[in-house]
């Protein structure tokens, strides 16, 4: 079915056009006000004892684009993630989910069940994939509303099959889509990590959710399967829904990304689009600064003073992406 | 003869029953939520005392004091649950043994003696039950050449059917999207919030669930003995029906309740056989080694010991998934 690849293509090339164009008359500072956000921070902060994990003024996340959320290591993004979706909860702050134009929601103290069933999903940095489950009931599991799932009509099948043969075959689609159709009955455990990341992602697509927060979605992901996953990436966009992923390779971010967010210990220190944040000095600084205390290499300490800012750029990125692997995360 | 027929008697007795039910509890809570719930035994009591209590102390029903213990075991479940189901597991695993220890204490304290019977217990409160017994309680039947009274023939047509009953639930359970949702907690809980289930209410209901159960175990225990006692709610009766579950395999509807039979006919043989072989005019096992408590004991070291082999060998249970297990491996 070329034809279907090619009106994929189109579509999300369109979506891409038509999130650029809404987000050309913004301007480019931490914090700045768009046109339509589909979800707004405002003086979020989050201490760990003396330390200040997040501490975010005023954010806003575009509705119908891809926004990246990048930052060093320990900048705040995956506790800012677990505030906004209720795995964690801030010392102080608000924040509003905004499913439609006209419709806001208070979500602190929102608990996360909650949070995931008004539309808000999120993956994790590390896969949480339901090892001993099988694939399909890793993806139906994510099914909202289920009749089934309530204990005692839960003993009489009869009144839920025909939802749970729906949820089923809703499943199979999603699957077949992202090329795990053939591991339906095997056990998620048995899956590859990047295998588990599709999967993780496809299940979080069966709550039909309007926002999906992916925490690293790429990390330890065989290159192979990288380029699937942006595809993958793109084409919730295409179909409707907002994207928010946290990234370190920049060369992925200025692929796919619409809006770029940049947070260093804790704040947001810069946004905009994906070409004009990446030759920002303060964020150049904020990725060499977060490896300052780690005895960098002379040849890289001296890149700084290269002229051709985006050799310098892509070295850092490369780096950071390397230590992250490192790191096991 | 004599060996194989009390080892068929063990494997329908009561107290095959009452394990399996124990152990059936168990398997939701602990089998399919991953519940650690260490003081079954707590709820079994309350089930037994449901009934002694209100018939033997306040003139009241069999029947009403069968709901009064389930009742009671719904009260332990969400005290219990409340404070430390949105905690990690080993607080509930805490909190259950020490409440089943509690209950155990304060039911035999002498202040208590009024209403609970103290150290003596109570007897004589099953009579309503045994009344609708199709079988004259004292005439004798022997299917399979086993003899079981009237009376016995029909605590057990009726414990056996109540396993059945549960059996069949749970394996209902298993196959839907709630048994699915309880073994995403068991999983991984965050991964199971983070899709929209509301984790704690669904571990609240195996913990109720499970502990009402363990509750019908004690009320049948009760019923077969026609008496209840506080020091037979020891922490080990927990530990035998984890020892039945895990024995028979977590998870399958029927793991507990082979296991649970499985054990006891196994203590019963290892017993019949050890008897054997310290008796008669040449013992092979002189008896000034293993005298006739001492082999009590001896057995359960030696079903202990096959306990450990079959872990080693099947560490599945003789129901479970071995790819279950070597995921867990990984
Ligand atoms: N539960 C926690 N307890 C204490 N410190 C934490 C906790 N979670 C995160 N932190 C700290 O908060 C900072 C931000 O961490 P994190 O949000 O994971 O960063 P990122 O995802 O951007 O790499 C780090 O310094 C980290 O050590
Ligand atoms: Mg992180």
């Amino acid at each position: 079915m070329p034809s279907n690849d090619i009106r994929a293509v189109d579509a999300a090339r369109e979506a891409k056009v038509a999130a650029a164009r809404d987000l050309s008359d913004v301007s480019h500072e931490p914090g700045v006000v768009k046109p339509d956000a589909i979800l707004v921070v405002d003086g979020v902060r989050r201490q760990f004892g003396g330390l200040v994990a997040v501490d975010v003024d005023h954010l806003e996340f575009p509705r119908g684009c891809i926004t990246a959320l990048i930052g060093p290591n320990g900048a705040g993004k995956t506790t800012l993630f677990n505030l906004l979706t209720g795995f964690d909860r801030p010392q102080d702050g608000d924040w509003e989910f905004r499913p439609t134009a006209d419709t806001a929601k208070k979500m602190r103290n929102v608990p996360a069940y909650r949070v995931a069933r008004a539309g808000m999903v999120r993956t994790f940095q590390l896969t949480k994939a339901l090892s001993k489950m099988t694939v399909l009931d890793n993806m139906k599991l994510a099914a909202t509303r289920q009749q089934g799932e309530r204990i005692w009509p839960s003993l009489l099948p009869f009144l839920w099959r025909a939802q749970d043969q729906a949820i089923e075959a809703r499943a199979m689609e999603l699957l077949a889509r992202f090329k795990l159709d053939t591991k339906a009955q095997e056990y998620a455990g048995t899956l590859s990590g990047g295998q588990r990341k599709l999967l993780e992602m496809a299940r979080a697509l069966m709550t039909e959710p309007t926002i999906v927060m992916l925490d690293e979605p790429m990390a330890g992901v065989n290159p192979a399967l990288t380029q699937s996953l942006l595809e993958h990436v793109k084409a919730l966009r295409s179909d409707g829904m907002s994207v928010i992923f946290v990234e370190h390779d920049m060369d992925v971010v200025r692929d796919i990304s619409d809006w770029v967010v940049v947070m260093a210990q804790g704040g947001v220190i810069a946004e905009g689009p994906p070409d004009v944040v990446s030759a920002n000095p303060h964020v150049i600084d904020a990725y060499l600064g977060a490896r300052h205390d780690e005895a960098l290499p002379e040849v890289e300490l001296g890149a700084p003073l290269a002229d051709d800012a985006e050799a310098v750029r892509e070295e850092i990125a490369a780096e950071i992406h390397e230590t992250e692997k490192e790191a096991g995360q | 003869m004599e060996i194989l027929q009390n080892a068929l008697k063990a494997l329908v007795a009561r107290e095959a029953i009452y394990f399996a039910l124990l152990a059936i509890g168990l398997n939701i809570q602990f089998g399919y939520a991953g519940l650690l719930n260490f003081g079954q035994v707590g709820f079994s009591l309350l089930g037994a005392y449901g009934i002694a209590i209100t018939v033997t102390t306040w003139g009241g029903s069999y029947w009403l004091g069968l709901g009064v213990g389930l009742a009671a075991a719904v009260v332990l479940a969400l005290l219990l649950g409340l404070p430390t189901l949105r905690l990690r597991a080993d607080y509930l695993a805490i909190a259950t043994i020490a409440a089943a220890e509690m209950l155990r204490l304060g039911f035999r304290t002498p202040s208590a003696t009024e209403i609970t019977g103290g150290t003596q217990g109570l007897q004589g409160f099953s009579g309503e039950f045994y009344e609708l017994s199709p079988f004259p309680l004292d005439k004798k039947y022997h299917p399979f050449g086993i003899l079981f009274t009237g009376q016995e023939l029909w605590l057990l047509t009726v414990g056996w059917t109540l396993v059945a009953l549960l059996v069949l639930a749970v394996w209902l359970w298993g196959r839907s999207p709630w048994g699915r949702v309880l073994k995403a907690i068991r999983e991984d809980e965050d991964a199971a919030r983070a899709l929209g289930k509301n984790v704690y209410w669904y571990k609240m209901q195996a913990l109720i669930v499970g502990g009402v159960i363990g509750a019908l175990g004690g009320a049948v225990q009760a019923t077969a003995t026609r008496s209840v006692d506080p020091d037979t709610y020891l922490p080990i009766v927990t530990f035998y029906a984890y020892a039945a579950l895990i024995l028979g395999g977590t998870a399958r509807p029927l793991g507990p309740v082979i296991g649970a039979s499985l054990l006891f006919a196994l203590l019963s043989v290892t017993d019949s056989v050890l008897r054997d072989l310290t008796t008669g005019d040449n013992p092979v096992i002189s008896s000034d080694i293993l005298d006739s408590q001492a082999i009590a004991a001896t057995r359960f070291v030696l079903v202990g010991a096959g306990l450990i082999a079959l872990m080693a060998f099947r560490p599945q249970g003789i129901f479970g998934s071995r790819t279950e297990v070597s995921i867990d491996a990984k």
